[in-house]
């Protein structure tokens, strides 16, 4: 039996067997193989420190002043479809967000076009924090795309004739985050990265694609979803751009580290 | 349990039917639980406890749509991860957004992001160690941390928090995979000085 991967591993703690390999086998293989056994051991371990962290209690009469607390909030049972008001509520959110950020990182360009440089070594510059800003919002964009495609790409298609897949989960959370897209997109192409500018420009379509699809689809149309997906690679350079902006979130906390101290 | 699930059910029916202290019951039967989770998820007292409160109004409000055959436990606990997903990334933008706004004076980036609050859990988890693991959770995204939770502290099933949390099964998998890698990471150079309870 070969080395067993991260993954197995994990899925091993869980119970949650990986690539057709037995509990006992990989049970076996532990027992026998230093190496994966040491892996192993680091693994618990590290869960064990986890668990380790204290978790407050709460005492008896806790859910009596939770009840005092929302007592006064508590309406009359509404008389309309709080799901037709969650939808749009929850799409403004998204993106007001997606318009907040833009406005801080369209400000501190401008900002950045009008002022002289800040004085090097005393504090964070206010474009560091500006861009740190919206590479969380991007990275999170992007975690969240890169969910919706996996799921789609690893879904189970429908195999016997007439049955359809439903995937109005999917298309429910692409359409928000077609507008969010849209936004960073513009946003990358007007401060000059091309990158960046390129790849939310591929996946905007494939968001689109996913967004106008009908919410089950027939073996065949999802055939042709996902090899539009797959045709396009949208979802390593996802994760390509993904990493690279966390890398870059990373390095502007650095250097405004190492201008604070 | 059997018994909790059978007041429960008789509970919300009563509450349904404008009964408030039937709802008091239940929320005075739920909170710690749901305390205790809402604590995993968010790493902080004060926002699980934010969490708690949400959770409770937002079933109220959506007492009608509760199936008497499905358990309340597991309608309230998937209705509090979604509260608490909601306000970790409200948390997170909002942090982000504070930032900005602050002054330069203010902005030590790397002591807010980890733990933007010095609240009594944040103090109880001053210890080194404890510092490490809630800077270690805090690395992960709310989806992840989430599906960590749910599947190591709560011993929930993959198709479990697949259905709360909206994912398929894969990418549930996922999700909790990338966690555990992620705290590996970031927390392996610290388990040495862990005395091994493996074997």
């Amino acid at each position: 039996m070969k080395h067993l991967n991260e993954d197995e591993l994990v899925a091993y703690r869980y119970g949650e067997i990986a690539g057709g390999e037995s509990r006992d086998a990989i049970a076996r293989h532990l027992r026998d193989c230093a190496e994966c056994r040491a892996s192993f051991e680091t693994l618990v371990r590290v869960l064990e420190l986890v668990e380790a962290a204290p978790v407050p209690e709460r005492d008896e009469r806790y859910g009596q002043r939770v009840w005092q607390q929302i007592a006064p909030r508590l309406e009359p049972r509404p008389a309309f479809d709080w799901r037709a008001w969650l939808a749009p509520r929850r799409l403004a959110a998204v993106g007001a967000m997606g318009v907040l950020v833009l406005a801080a990182f369209l400000a501190g360009r401008l900002s950045q076009q009008k002022k002289t440089p800040d004085v090097a070594g005393t504090a964070p510059a206010p474009q560091q924090i500006r861009e740190r800003v919206l590479l969380v919002a991007v990275g999170d964009h992007l975690d969240r795309s890169e969910m919706v495609l996996v799921e789609l790409v690893n879904a189970d298609a429908p195999t016997a004739s007439g049955q359809e897949l439903d995937i109005s989960s999917e298309k429910e959370r692409a359409e928000q985050l077609v507008a969010v897209n849209r936004l960073y997109r513009q946003t990358a192409s007007s401060s000059g990265d091309a990158a960046m500018a390129s790849v939310l420009d591929d996946l905007e379509r494939v968001l689109l694609e996913i967004a106008h699809s009908p919410d089950k689809v027939s073996s065949a149309e999802f055939a042709t979803l996902r090899r539009n997906i797959e045709k396009r690679g949208i979802l390593l350079k996802v994760r390509v751009v993904g990493s690279d902006v966390r890398e870059r979130e990373k390095s502007v906390v650095q250097g405004s580290r190492g201008n604070h101290s | 349990m059997v018994r909790m699930e059978a007041s429960d059910a008789a509970q919300v029916a009563q509450a349904l039917a404008g009964d408030q202290d039937a709802f008091r019951a239940l929320v005075e039967r739920h909170s710690r639980s749901l305390f205790r989770l809402a604590y995993r998820m968010t790493g902080n007292e004060h926002d699980a406890e934010e969490v708690v409160q949400e959770t409770f109004l937002r079933a109220y409000r959506r007492l009608n749509r509760f199936e008497s055959r499905a358990s309340f436990g597991t309608w309230i606990y998937r209705i509090g991860v979604n509260c608490s997903l909601d306000l970790m990334r409200k948390v997170r933008t909002e942090r982000s957004q504070k930032v900005t706004d602050d002054s330069a004076e203010e902005l030590d980036i790397m002591e807010r992001m980890p733990s933007e609050d010095p609240a009594p859990d944040r103090l109880l988890l001053s210890t080194e160690l404890g510092g490490h693991v809630a800077a270690a959770l805090d690395t992960l995204s709310a989806t992840e941390r989430a599906a960590f939770v749910l599947r190591h502290f709560e011993g929930r099933s993959i198709e479990e928090i697949g259905k709360t949390l909206g994912l398929r099964a894969s990418a549930t998998k996922n999700s909790v995979f990338r966690a555990v890698q992620k705290l590996r990471r970031a927390l392996e150079p610290h388990v040495q000085s862990l005395p091994s309870r493996a074997q």
